[in-house]
C-alpha cells in the first residue's frame, strides 16, 4: 500500500513538474490537405479503401483495430458498401462496391460479397458447443477484426517490450489525428540532433514524443500493391492508410457532418422568428 | 410567491383540482404572471439556459447509462459501441460530453453577472449559496463523469483528485481510500463514480427547485441593483421573458449544435482516447477546461496541503461573499472602483484557466539566453575558453552535449550555467492566485467603505423612462 501511494503521489508530482518533458516534445506535423478536413468534407473512399490494404497487409500484423467488426467495412459511408444497381447497358442487375454514385440499393453488409471475402481472410476462435474445445474458423462480417496477439504480453513480448497501440481510434487518440499519422509513417531517416542519444532497438522519428520509436519504418516502395493500380508510394500508402484510420475511428463523421447543417439551418430558423416574436412581444414595453 | 395571486381557475375541473392540489396555480403565480423587473438584459437569460442544460445532461445521460458498461474492462469499449453500434449514440455520446462544456459555460457568465449586479446582497443571499451548492455538485458530477469513458485522463485524473484528499490530516487516507473503494484507483472507483454520477444530478434538480423558491420570494435582481417598488416596475414573465429566454436559448444551442456536429472533440483531451493504464503515466495531466482555474490555484502553492486548501477556499470564499461585500450599492454599475476590480476579477479568473493548461516550469517571460561557459584544451595545448547560449535549458545541455562530442569529454571543462531572469507559469498563478482572494476578502471589504458610488435611480420605471426618452431624442 505505500509503495502503491508513493507511486501515486510520484505520478502527481510529475504532473507537477513535467519540465523534463520538454526537451522531448515532438515535432508540429505538417497540416496536409484532406479531403474530410474542411468543415462539410468527405472520405476520399476510394483512399479508404486503399487504406484498408494497407492496414490489412502490412500494420494488421501487429496493430488491433478492436472497436471494427468486417461488416462495419460494408456500412452505408464504409469504403466498401455494396449496392444492387441495373447495368444500363446490359440490363443486368450487378452489384457495385464503393460508394454510390447513382443509388441503387443497398446491400446489408452481412450479405456484401467485398466484406464476407475479407472477413473469410481471417481466422476467429470460438467455442465448440458440443466439445466446449476452442477451435478456428473463418471470420464472418458480423466478427470483431481479428488482433493479432492473444493479449498485450503476448504483443509486448513479441514487439522488444513496445506494445503496439490499438488503431481504432488513433486519429482522435494523437494530437494532429490524421496529419499525425501520414507524418509518423513518412517521418523516419533523418538523423537524430547532434546530443541526442542512441536508444538500441529503436528508430528516430521527429514526430514521435520522445524522438525514438519502437516501430521500424514499414512502408517501403512497393510494399502493397494496390489493387486499383495507383502508384505504391510510402507517400501514397501513409496518405491511405491515415485516411482510413481516420474513417476506421470517426465512421459517422460523413453523416454528422450531413445531419449538422439540417439542424444549424433549422436552428437558425427558429432563432430569427424568435427574435421576431421577441421585438412583437416587447413593441409596447419601454425597457 | 412575490404579492397575492392572481391565478382564476379556467374551467370546473382547474376549480376541483385548485381546491386539491393548486399545482395549476403555483405553475401560474411562479412562471406566468410572475412579476418581473422590464430591465433584465440577455445576462439573465443563463439561468433558464442552465436549466435547459440541466434537462439535456439527464436524459441524454440516462439515455448512455442504458449502453455503458461501468466495469474497467468493458467501459472504454462500450463507449466506441455507443458511438458505433448504437443508432444515434454518437449523437447522444456527443451531445452529453459537450453539453457538459456548455453547462460550465453557462454557469460561469451566470455566476459573474450575479457578482457584478450584486445578486448575492441581501434579501438574496440564500439564493446565491444554494447556486454555489448547485455549482459545487456540478463540479463534483463533472469530474465523475469524465472518469467514466476510463481512459487515460479518466484513470490519473480520478488518481490525482482523490489523492489530494490524503493531503488532509488524521482523516485524509480514510478519505481517499473511502472515495476510491481500495488502496488505487480500480473497478470500485469506477462503480461508485457511476453510481453518483447518476445521484448527483438528481440533487441538482432539487436545489435548483429550491434556488428558483429562493428567488421568486424576493424577485429578481436587476442591472440597476434597485428593488421593485410599483408594478410599474415590471412586466409578467410570460410572454416577456419566456420569449426573451427562448430566443437567448435559441442563440445558446446553436454555438451547442455547432459543437456537437463540427467540434465533438474538440473539448476534450486526446489523451482520453488511449485505454486508461495504471502502469503508463500520460505526459501532462490536466483536467477539463472549466476547471482549469482551480487545478492552477491548487499547484500555485508549493505546499500540498496548502494547495489543496487554497483551491478549496476559492470555493469556499464564494458561501461567505455576501457579509464580504460591505457596500450598500447592488449594481456595480454605480461603483465606479469596484466595476474595475471586477473586470480585472474576470481577466484574472481566464489567465488562470491558461496557467493551469501549461506546463508549471514554464516560463511567462524571459529576460535572456541561458549561459554556459566551458575551458578546453586546444589541439596545440593550450587552454582556452569558451561559451555557449540558448533559448531553454533543455536546448542548453544538447549544446554542450554536441560540443563535448566536438571537443572530446575528457578535454573539456563545463562550468554551471546561468539561467536568465524568468517568470514562471507557477508564480504567475501565484500572483494571480492573490488577486482571486484579494478581490473578495480585501477589495470588496474596502471598496464598500471607501467608495463613492454614483447615482442610483429611484427606480426601475423612472430609469427606464429616461433612457428611452434619451434614446428618442437621440434618434
Amino acid at each position: 500500500m505505500r509503495r502503491g501511494m508513493l507511486l501515486i503521489l510520484a505520478a502527481f508530482c510529475c504532473s507537477l513538474a513535467a519540465p523534463a518533458l520538454a526537451a522531448s516534445e515532438a515535432r508540429h506535423p505538417h497540416p496536409q490537405a484532406w479531403s474530410f478536413a474542411k468543415p462539410l468534407g468527405t472520405f476520399d473512399q476510394a483512399s479508404v479503401q486503399r487504406g484498408y490494404q494497407v492496414y490489412e497487409e502490412v500494420c494488421s500484423a501487429c496493430h488491433s483495430l478492436s472497436a471494427l467488426s468486417y461488416r462495419n467495412l460494408g456500412d452505408k459511408g464504409g469504403p466498401f458498401a455494396a449496392y444492387r444497381a441495373k447495368n444500363h447497358e446490359t440490363g443486368a442487375e450487378e452489384v457495385r462496391i464503393g460508394p454510390s454514385a447513382h443509388g441503387g440499393k443497398f446491400i446489408s453488409p452481412n450479405d456484401n460479397p467485398a466484406v464476407k471475402a475479407i472477413a473469410a481472410k481471417f481466422d476467429v476462435s470460438e467455442i465448440d458447443g458440443t466439445t466446449g474445445d476452442i477451435v478456428q474458423r473463418p471470420a464472418r462480417p458480423a466478427d470483431r477484426f481479428a488482433s493479432p496477439f492473444v493479449n498485450e504480453a503476448a504483443a509486448r513480448a513479441a514487439n522488444g517490450g513496445a506494445y503496439p497501440p490499438d488503431l481504432s481510434v488513433i486519429t482522435r487518440a494523437r494530437h494532429g489525428g490524421a496529419d499525425y499519422i501520414y507524418a509518423l509513417l513518412t517521418g523516419y531517416g533523418e538523423a537524430p540532433p547532434p546530443g541526442v542519444e542512441e536508444v538500441p532497438g529503436k528508430h528516430y522519428n521527429p514526430y514521435f514524443r520522445g524522438g525514438w520509436v519502437a516501430m521500424a519504418p514499414q512502408l517501403t516502395p512497393d510494399r502493397v500493391s494496390f489493387t486499383d493500380g495507383s502508384p505504391s508510394t510510402p507517400d501514397q500508402m501513409a496518405r491511405d492508410v491515415a485516411s482510413f484510420l481516420e474513417w476506421a475511428g470517426d465512421p459517422k463523421a460523413e453523416l454528422r457532418k450531413k445531419m449538422g447543417v439540417a439542424v444549424l439551418g433549422y436552428l437558425l430558423a427558429l432563432t430569427l422568428l424568435l427574435f421576431f416574436a421577441y421585438r412583437q412581444i416587447w413593441r409596447g414595453e419601454k425597457h | 410567491m412575490s404579492g397575492p395571486s392572481t391565478y382564476v381557475p379556467g374551467s370546473a375541473f382547474e376549480r376541483w383540482l385548485d381546491q386539491r392540489l393548486p399545482i395549476m396555480r403555483l405553475a401560474h403565480d411562479s412562471f406566468l404572471a410572475f412579476p418581473t423587473p422590464r430591465n433584465l438584459n440577455y445576462w439573465y437569460t443563463f439561468g433558464g439556459i442552465l436549466s435547459f442544460a440541466l434537462v439535456v445532461q439527464i436524459v441524454t445521460g440516462i439515455v448512455l447509462a442504458m449502453h455503458y458498461v461501468p466495469s474497467i474492462s468493458g467501459a472504454f469499449a462500450s463507449v466506441q459501441r455507443i458511438e458505433r453500434d448504437v443508432p444515434f449514440g454518437w449523437l447522444v455520446q456527443n451531445i452529453h460530453s459537450v453539453g457538459a462544456s456548455m453547462f460550465f459555460l453557462a454557469v460561469y457568465i451566470h455566476m459573474l453577472r450575479g457578482l457584478y449586479y450584486g445578486s448575492y446582497k441581501a434579501p438574496r443571499e440564500i439564493l446565491w449559496i444554494l447556486g454555489v451548492v448547485i455549482y459545487l455538485l456540478m463540479m463534483a458530477t463533472a469530474f465523475m463523469g469524465y472518469v467514466l469513458p476510463w481512459g487515460q485522463m479518466s484513470f490519473w485524473g480520478a488518481t490525482v483528485i482523490t489523492n489530494l484528499f490524503s493531503a488532509i490530516p488524521v482523516v485524509g487516507d480514510p478519505i481517499k481510500l473511502w472515495l476510491l473503494g481500495g488502496f488505487a484507483t480500480d473497478n470500485a472507483t469506477l462503480n461508485r463514480f457511476f453510481s453518483l454520477h447518476y445521484l448527483l444530478p438528481f440533487m441538482i434538480f432539487g436545489v435548483v427547485v429550491l434556488h428558483i423558491w429562493a428567488l421568486h420570494v424576493p424577485g429578481n435582481n436587476n442591472p440597476l441593483g434597485v428593488d421593485v417598488k410599483s408594478p410599474a416596475d415590471t412586466v409578467p414573465f410570460h410572454p416577456y421573458y419566456t420569449v426573451k429566454d427562448a430566443f437567448a436559448m435559441a442563440v445558446f444551442v446553436l454555438l451547442f449544435a455547432a459543437f456537437v456536429f463540427y467540434a465533438p472533440d474538440s473539448l476534450g483531451h486526446p489523451d482520453n482516447l488511449i485505454p486508461a493504464n495504471p502502469l503508463v503515466t500520460p505526459a501532462e495531466i490536466v483536467p477539463e477546461w472549466y476547471l482549469l482555474p482551480f487545478y492552477a490555484i491548487l499547484r500555485a502553492i508549493p505546499d500540498k496541503l496548502g494547495g489543496v486548501l487554497a483551491m478549496f477556499g476559492s470555493i469556499g470564499v464564494l458561501f461567505i461573499l455576501p457579509w464580504l461585500d460591505t457596500s450598500k450599492v447592488r449594481s456595480m454599475r454605480f461603483r465606479p472602483l469596484a466595476r474595475w476590480g471586477f473586470v480585472l476579477f474576470v481577466g484574472v479568473c481566464l489567465a488562470l484557466g491558461w496557467c493551469g493548461g501549461q506546463l508549471p516550469d514554464k516560463a511567462v517571460y524571459q529576460s535572456g539566453r541561458y549561459v554556459q561557459t566551458f575551458e578546453y584544451r586546444t589541439a596545440a595545448g593550450a587552454i582556452a575558453t569558451g561559451a555557449i547560449s540558448a533559448r531553454t535549458s533543455a536546448e542548453l545541455e544538447r549544446r554542450a552535449h554536441a560540443e563535448e562530442a566536438r571537443i572530446g569529454a575528457a578535454m573539456i571543462t563545463m562550468h554551471a550555467s546561468v539561467a536568465p531572469f524568468q517568470i514562471k507559469v507557477v508564480q504567475l498563478s501565484q500572483m494571480l492566485t492573490l488577486y482571486y482572494f484579494g478581490f473578495f476578502l480585501l477589495l470588496l471589504p474596502i471598496l464598500g467603505l471607501i467608495e463613492r458610488p454614483g447615482r442610483v435611480p429611484d427606480t426601475i420605471a423612472k430609469a427606464v423612462l429616461k433612457d428611452a426618452a434619451t434614446a428618442e431624442r437621440s434618434a
